[in-house]
């Protein structure tokens, strides 16, 4: 996973509230047996008409193309578990998604991307969302270390991110090596299990 | 001076009263950070084709093993067809991957032939394979259902898969408690899938992220486990990780004798345990949502998220009336994308699909309360309807009982299992502008087909639209 520390770069708007994950990245898209190339479809139906007329979609006006960071509306990315979602946000090239509140799977599985998402109230929400929509000319900055947003004027603001997700980032670690390292733990919490639910045990 | 004794040892602090997820989640934990990250044990790991190729291939990459197969089941249910024609290519080969990947990984897979083989959620119980206590993970949302047997079951990203494949384990934070207590017995013609839809309509989309929900309360209790699952199933879409409810006598008699549930001496052992798992009677809750079963009526969605929800005596809302700007907004574009004008009964709302299945609502009793208003009617003439069991073992018994014959007598299709038209992966979808009755579990946008329209009901009420050519109300029909 590419590490994550700082970041400078465009914030596209996208004010709406409940974007769900069918949205960032509809069915078709969910075919494929790879991580890559699935911006094509990310906000297919939004960016795309029913006859493959472009829309006008915020990402595809020439001020948001190179887009690094989404201010977006609240409870971002709810609905199903796709980790498609986060993978072709990523492909476009978003590392960074601003919101008051996430749903939790899409929360999570951005974590497992090296995409940060940062919760922030709504009022620095209404703040950043207006930076945003100053086009190519707003770049915001992130810097994940000192937990600070940094506007195009300047102005910081803090935000909050559990202390074990920010180690992950910075560092792009592998969670399955961290846990991997914990083996005995996971060694004694089995047999224990065989001891006392020994039902839970047997074979599928 | 006043003599004074020597003071006794405290007698031993009493138990901390637990919620039934404090309980489950205490004893799965493997390890536990200063900070509150804790390494949890998974003890059933629930595989399909779409969001596990990358899990397996990320395996592969790092020459890692799964851990422990025998706790590992996987099934095809999203992309599989429910006509006999072929699957379509991109469809046959994430099925093949599948195939080629249980087989290099030694994991147990119930095929395409398999008359077990069905929608995830709905052959995890059918087995035995979900059982109270368990932790149970799957990649894809709806495994909340399995919370219905007081398992705390939930829906994971494919990084996590890979993560549960290589180490039995998940690294999480524990969740907040919520009680949702629906209190007295239901109505006649209202459903589990009206009491969750009434709930989300409380709740919102959001109100339950960050928690995990307790569904108590009579009805609740007087529910079959069908019923209950349909009510965990939905627990997502009010935004909770999981939904909970206390095993019981019902559940107990539901999993006797199931495949993969305990036997003998195993069960009487296990059963002892699953009793002292509900929720303590003191034991805090961080939130509490109180309902009425008496103030539910058939609920009908109008909007594309589940939390427009309303009875289906109502019309359909003005955004003008919207409670703040966010839902102005978010209802007119509703409103433009279903095509509806507020103000319009949502009786008259007439539809075109009806599609009746889904890991929500594809369970035998589902399709039983759907056949008892089929039963010598007739699907209305400009309505196409179709039936898709959850697993090959509910198709069977509904054939058994007879109900395939009332179905396509009334004009339905009765289809082969799998998720179907829930989320239009295979053939099965609805075409720009049409306009459908749904058992499944999300309205959104596109959700069954680019420009679909989706209305979200209980089985009756499904049924009760076929026939009517609108939204309908059931209890007109009974």
């Amino acid at each position: 996973m590419e590490k994550f520390t700082t970041l400078s770069g465009v914030a596209a708007p996208l004010p709406m509230v409940n974007v769900d994950t069918d949205m960032i990245i509809p069915k078709q898209f969910l075919k494929t047996i790879k991580r890559t190339g699935l911006k094509e479809g990310l906000f297919y139906e939004m960016r795309w008409t029913a006859d493959g007329q472009k829309k006008d979609f915020i990402l595809d006006q020439p001020a948001y193309q190179n887009a690094k960071i989404l201010v977006a509306g609240p409870n971002f990315g709810c609905g199903s578990s796709r980790e498609h979602a986060p993978w072709a946000l990523l492909d476009f090239g978003i590392r960074c998604i601003i919101s008051e509140d996430f749903a939790d799977i899409f929360y999570n599985n951005c974590f497992k991307n090296g995409i940060l998402p940062i919760k922030v109230s709504k009022e620095i929400i209404a703040k950043l969302m207006d930076d945003a929509s100053r086009g190519s000319n707003a770049i915001i900055e992130i810097d994940l270390e000192k937990q600070e947003i940094k506007g195009p004027d300047g102005g910081t603001v803090h935000f909050e991110i559990d202390a074990f997700r920010k180690k992950c980032l910075i560092e792009g670690l592998d969670d399955i090596g961290l846990t991997l390292e914990k083996k005995s733990s996971i060694d004694d919490f089995e047999n224990r299990q065989k001891d006392s639910q020994p039902w839970l045990h047997t074979a599928t | 001076m006043a003599f004074r004794k020597k003071a006794a040892t405290p007698p031993p602090e009493p138990p901390q009263p637990r919620t039934l997820f404090e309980k489950i989640w205490d004893a799965h934990v493997v390890d536990r950070q200063d900070d509150g990250t804790c390494v949890i044990y998974v003890d059933r790991h629930l595989v399909h084709e779409v969001t596990s190729p990358q899990a397996f291939e990320g395996l592969r990459m790092a020459g890692r093993k799964v851990h422990r197969p025998d706790a590992t089941i996987a099934v095809a249910d999203h992309n599989t067809p429910t006509t006999t024609g072929a699957m379509d290519d991109e469809s046959r080969i994430q099925v093949e991957t599948l195939e080629s990947n249980v087989a290099e990984f030694g994991v147990p897979y119930f095929d395409m032939n398999d008359p077990r083989r069905g929608i995830v959620h709905v052959i995890g119980p059918e087995q035995g394979l979900t059982l109270p206590g368990m932790t149970i993970v799957c990649g894809d949302s709806h495994t909340s259902t399995h919370g219905a047997f007081g398992a705390l079951a939930f829906g994971i990203g494919t990084s996590e898969v890979e993560h549960v494949l290589a180490t039995q384990t998940l690294i999480q934070k524990p969740a907040k408690n919520m009680r949702v207590a629906v209190e007295g017995s239901l109505p006649i013609g209202v459903t589990a899938k009206d009491v969750i839809l009434a709930i989300i309509g409380r709740l919102g989309t959001a109100g339950g992220t960050g928690y995990v929900v307790e569904y108590a309360g009579r009805a609740i209790r007087e529910m079959t486990m069908e019923g209950r699952m349909t009510v965990c199933n939905m627990s997502i879409e009010a935004g909770a990780r999981a939904g909970l409810i206390a095993p019981d006598e019902t559940t107990f008699k539901y999993l006797y004798g199931r495949p993969y549930a305990p036997k003998g001496g195993a069960w009487d052992l296990a059963l002892g345990q699953w009793r002292r798992l509900p929720s303590d009677k003191t034991a805090v809750f961080d939130s509490q949502l109180d309902l009425l079963a008496s103030d539910i009526p058939p609920m009908v969605t109008w909007g594309t998220s589940p939390q427009d929800a309303l009875p289906i005596t109502d019309v359909i809302p003005d955004p003008a009336n919207a409670p703040d700007e966010n839902r102005r907004e978010a209802w007119a574009r509703s409103l433009a994308y279903m095509g509806l004008t507020p103000g319009t009964r949502l009786v008259d709302v007439p539809i075109d699909r009806v599609f009746i299945g889904s890991c929500t609502n594809g369970r035998i009793e589902d399709l039983r309360a759907a056949a008892e208003i089929a039963r010598g009617r007739k699907v209305a003439s400009t309505v196409s309807a179709m039936v898709v069991p959850g697993s090959g073992l509910v198709k069977a018994e509904a054939e058994r009982e007879g109900l395939d014959k009332i179905f396509i007598e009334a004009g339905f299709e009765w289809r082969l299992q799998g998720c179907s038209m829930c989320l239009a992966m295979n053939a099965d979808r609805l075409e720009d502008g049409q306009r459908c009755a749904s058992t499944s579990n999300r309205n959104f946008e596109g959700r069954q087909g680019r420009g679909g329209r989706t209305h979200l009901v209980s089985p009756a009420m499904a049924v009760a639209a076929a026939i009517r050519g609108t939204l309908a109300d059931v209890r007109d029909f009974q």
